[in-house]
């Protein structure tokens, strides 16, 4: 699903790699936590996956596709398969919940009638049900962070990439969101979860990929947020 | 893609920044109403010289007894004798540029004269005596004047060798001065339109970049989050370019057919028709279209990330 085979990534301007040979697998259905502080490498792991940035060294696979070697007008065909989710849930506010979801349909070139029933269909399952004409203006920040999955999940992605999805959300709000991301991966989907989150973690106990200052430090089983001394 | 969903987004950019897009679709117009009308101004042009050119002679005037008596200094000698007229028809007609030569005795000249000017204060004074015969040559190649006129300028009994040419050149001039004037503000406008147009463009990229973020997310093609910009700047362009088609209509049909109605004052004038005007409408508006949309499309290429 995702490799990456002693990856690094340095940005113009800058004397420190954001990301330093990086070397990591992860198959198809898992559920990855990927933690570190912030300027850790994190995000920059993220834009590689999503191929909003290229790897300056090293290959990136995602979906058994050679990034690098992807020229720019296959891009969107690759984004297609994933789902994307993030912090600041990036819903348009003059649209209603349903819109919002249909809105990545639409802009794919879906048809119509696929588009009217595969957007109640999807949130219902993020428990949104009846609350298509909402805004998103009117809805608390854990159901506008469902109507974001919803929206990521509604093209039925093979990987789900999720950048600190719970960081606005307090704890019982985040947690509802985890079941939800959880039964997403159970459906098949890959998982990517970039956090924060020490409780969520240690709650989960999936595989805990900890990155430090660009390196891959610690790729943990049923792993937690940090080391247990 | 659905067409629906595109036109709908147009319709919403070109009304967010409607002051833009009335700057874009004013100078769009100015800019090829100008070019337009640059370019009708040269078929003008051509169409005067090919048929003055086709008219004109060059005159050679032989001096008469008024201008000896009133001391003109090439008549000194007196008025022109036959065998001194005599001697320029034979050498003209040695020149193989010339094409014919007509005589013209003063009484013709008179008569013309009075036909072209007809009850003018200067034309009733005038007498037949102080009309000056002439030679009117046509020649082969009107570009080799010059030859004509050195070799019989200043010869006794010649008072002057006029080419007529040399005075429509003068016109002619004018007109291309006008002509390269208003391709010069042609070009200031269009380089005012193109950057009002990446700048349209900048603002409408910036206040839709969280649309287009969702959208490139989503994977949707990148034509597919263009289009619409591109779209709105060419919609733009065409209303504009439609105005200038407009203005070029009116222009010639108030400068020749009506209102100025030149074509009435100066009847010598060959002005040139609607034909030469409807050929210009469809360049100008390909033009119109297809100038702000490749605009936007290199704006976006650096204001909105695919």
């Amino acid at each position: 699903m995702i490799r990456f085979d002693n990856v690094s990534k340095s940005y113009p301007k800058q004397n420190r790699p954001a990301l330093r040979d990086v070397s990591l697998e992860v198959e198809k259905g898992e559920f990855v936590f990927l933690v570190g502080s912030s300027g850790s490498g994190k995000s920059t792991f993220l834009r590689l996956l999503l191929r909003e940035e290229r790897a300056s060294q090293g290959q990136v696979h995602v979906l058994g596709k050679d990034l690098a070697r992807l020229s720019n007008w296959k891009v969107p065909q690759m984004r297609r398969q994933l789902g994307t989710v993030f912090q600041d849930f990036r819903l348009l506010p003059n649209k209603t919940v349903a819109e919002n979801v249909a809105f990545a349909q639409e802009v794919i070139g879906k048809p119509r009638g696929e588009i009217r029933k595969a957007v109640p269909q999807v949130l219902d399952l993020v428990g949104l049900g009846g609350k298509e004409d909402r805004m998103p203006g009117e809805l608390s920040g854990g159901e506008q962070q469902r109507v974001a999955i919803a929206r990521a999940f509604v093209n039925r992605p093979m990987l789900l990439i999720a950048d600190e999805p719970t960081g606005n959300l307090d704890p019982q709000t985040s947690v509802g969101i985890m079941k939800l991301l959880d039964r997403i991966n159970r459906t098949g989907t890959t998982v990517v979860m970039a956090t924060h989150d020490q409780q969520i973690v240690d709650q989960m106990r999936k595989r805990v990929i900890e990155l430090e200052k660009g390196r891959l430090v610690r790729d943990q089983s049923r792993g937690v947020y940090g080391y247990q001394h | 893609m659905r067409a629906q969903f595109v036109l709908s987004e147009i319709g919403v950019g070109l009304r967010r920044n409607l002051t833009m897009t009335f700057a874009v679709v004013v100078s769009v117009a100015l800019s090829l109403a100008l070019f337009g009308g640059a370019l009708l101004m040269r078929n003008q042009v051509n169409e005067m010289k090919t048929y003055w050119y086709d008219k004109v002679n060059i005159s050679i005037y032989f001096c008469n007894k008024n201008d000896a008596e009133t001391g003109v200094p090439q008549c000194a000698k007196g008025a022109v004798t036959a065998e001194q007229k005599q001697q320029v028809k034979a050498d003209l007609e040695k020149m193989d540029i010339v094409d014919k030569v007509y005589y013209e005795d003063a009484d013709q000249a008179f008569k013309h004269y009075k036909e072209q000017f007809g009850d003018t204060p200067m034309a009733n004074v005038l007498t037949p005596d102080q009309m000056q015969e002439s030679y009117q040559i046509k020649l082969k190649d009107p570009e080799k004047y010059k030859v004509v006129t050195t070799a019989f300028q200043g010869r006794a009994g010649v008072q002057a060798v006029e080419d007529q040419r040399s005075i429509l050149d003068q016109l002619f001039e004018l007109m291309n001065g006008m002509n390269v004037a208003a391709l010069f503000l042609m070009g200031l406008m269009l380089v005012i339109a193109l950057m009002l147009i990446v700048n349209t463009v900048r603002v409408s990229a910036f206040s839709r970049r969280r649309e287009t973020g969702i959208m490139r997310l989503v994977g949707a093609s990148s034509f597919y989050i263009q289009a619409p910009f591109i779209m709105e700047a060419a919609v733009a362009g065409l209303i504009g370019g439609a105005l200038a088609c407009v203005m070029l209509v009116l222009g010639r049909y108030f400068l020749i057919d009506h209102g100025l109605a030149l074509a009435d004052k100066m009847e010598l004038v060959n002005f040139i028709g609607w034909d030469a005007v409807l050929t210009k409408l469809p360049l100008v508006l390909a033009i119109s279209l297809l100038m702000p949309a490749l605009a936007a499309f290199f704006a976006l290429r650096k204001y909105l990330k695919v």
